[in-house]
């Protein structure tokens, strides 16, 4: 109780969804591997072909299998090995909402520098995110 | 005496069981590795997935008690024994050290042992090099990224062997950076029992060395709490405690920005990435209740010895000495 006392608000909010971002992809995650693994859903890469070309570099591992490359792989989502990259996506996109969370708070304070390193740090994300970074390979 | 001496083999024995246990199956799948050609393997595609859940569940158990991120010894490990492409087990690495992150960051934050103004100065730098690293990692021959992750890994033995750590660095006062910034505050140290004011120094060069850190971790797919931790305590002198949680959700953000790129390249593969992340978190689940039976210092040993076999493995894999 002592200790929350020195917890920013600002903190606080950004633990809380990040916890609950988190535990969404971790979900997301597991049951959509369950459903590829146990076959429910069609796989793109059939699990016999997987193990003859999981060890060859990206590039011919992409040629071989005609996986596409940046977000074409939502187009494909409903089959199993592409399904659980939603997850993965949540896993990782997490931390733009909570950085936008915390921004209010920042400006209604005044502290403008934390405002645009919010900023700066969801630009660099978003920027990953796009698939404009070099796609292809 | 003969009663002493088998009480005291049993208590090895019980002590270092997982250790010991660990050892061998790593060095059986490494045996295994080094015989087999994956597409002409006879193992049914299931077995390497789960070979690797088993391993990344040990891995977990270990990573907590030997205080290092799961995310440094996947790569190495998983690069080194499993026929797995290294392309696919940086992607999956940078998830594994993610998910971990993940789990831990809430907690951490709510606790006060991660702070958001120390972190995201230092975060958003090496999450914008991460990506540099990451687009490099995955452009270069990958006997080149080997030779580099083998160098890489043998001076982070060298970093866990001689490196020292500080509870409570004395910083006499912050520069004017940090206090630009704010970039101080107070935890709640259970242990003593009082709050604990801390503030940082030398904030300019941390971010410089951040800068690398970051590019690193995307380079490798490595967490990289191994160099956020000592930065954060002995070059900026933030306690301790402050600095690990603070490296971890440094990762949050850092792995983040750097999995995108191997997400959108192509090179995260479900069948390599959710096992690892699931069994990783799983193991730390036990590693972290197993803290009060497993000797620390005795798993540490075990863990630097792991990652120095995995990194010579590393560099003759890249050399082509030993394929």
């Amino acid at each position: 109780m002592e200790n929350e006392s020195h917890i920013s608000v600002e903190q606080q909010r950004y633990a809380t969804l990040l916890s609950w971002g988190g535990r969404a992809g971790l979900l997301i995650l597991s049951l959509s591997f369950l459903a590829y693994v146990l076959g429910w859903m069609p796989a793109h890469v059939p699990m016999d072909k997987m193990q003859q070309v999981w060890n060859l570099p990206l590039g011919q591992y992409l040629a071989q299998t005609q996986t596409p490359t940046g977000w074409s792989w939502v187009g494909l989502v409903a089959t199993g090995d592409f399904s659980s990259l939603l997850g993965i996506a949540v896993l990782c996109g997490v931390s733009v909402v909570c950085l936008l969370a915390v921004i209010p708070i920042y400006a209604r304070r005044g502290d403008w520098i934390f405002v645009a390193l919010c900023i700066f740090a969801m630009a660099v994300q978003l920027l990953a995110a796009s698939g404009t970074l070099g796609v292809g390979h | 005496m003969l009663k002493e001496g088998l009480g005291n083999l049993g208590g090895f024995f019980r002590t270092n069981a997982l250790v010991i246990f660990l050892t061998l199956s790593f060095f059986a799948a490494g045996s295994y590795a080094a015989e087999s050609v994956p597409a002409a393997s006879t193992m049914p595609w299931w077995g390497w997935p789960l070979a690797l859940f088993i391993t990344c569940f040990l891995l977990g158990v270990v990573a907590v008690p030997s205080g290092v991120g799961g995310g440094v010894l996947f790569v190495p490990i998983v690069a080194g024994f499993f026929p797995f492409h290294l392309d696919f087990v940086r992607g999956a690495g940078l998830l594994v050290a993610l998910a971990s992150a993940l789990a831990a960051g809430p907690s951490l934050l709510r606790g006060g042992l991660a702070n958001l103004r120390l972190a995201l100065p230092m975060a958003v730098l090496a999450s914008a090099s991460s990506i540099a690293g990451a687009m490099i990692g995955l452009a270069i021959p990958a006997n080149i990224v080997q030779i580099a992750l083998g160098t890489t890994i043998l001076g982070i033995v060298v970093l866990m062997s001689l490196a020292k750590k500080s509870e409570f660095p004395e910083v006499p006062a912050p520069d004017s950076l940090s206090a630009a910034l704010a970039m101080n505050g107070v935890f709640h140290d259970a242990a003593r029992g009082q709050n604990i004011h801390w503030q940082v120094h030398r904030t300019a060069k941390g971010l410089v060395l951040f800068l690398g850190i970051g590019f690193l971790a995307g380079l490798f797919g490595m967490g990289a709490g191994w160099a956020n931790v000592p930065v954060l305590n002995l070059l900026m002198g933030a306690p301790l405690k402050v600095s690990a949680g603070t490296s971890s959700f440094i990762l949050t953000l850092v792995d983040s920005s750097a999995a995108w790129i191997y997400i959108n390249k192509g090179a995260v593969l479900a069948i390599v990435a959710v096992p690892s992340v699931i069994g990783m978190m799983l193991g730390a689940t036990i590693g972290a209740r197993l803290l009060s039976v497993l000797k620390a210092s005795v798993v540490r040993r075990m863990v630097i010895s792991l990652l120095l076999f995995a990194g010579i493995r590393a560099l003759l894999k890249g050399l082509g000495i030993w394929n």
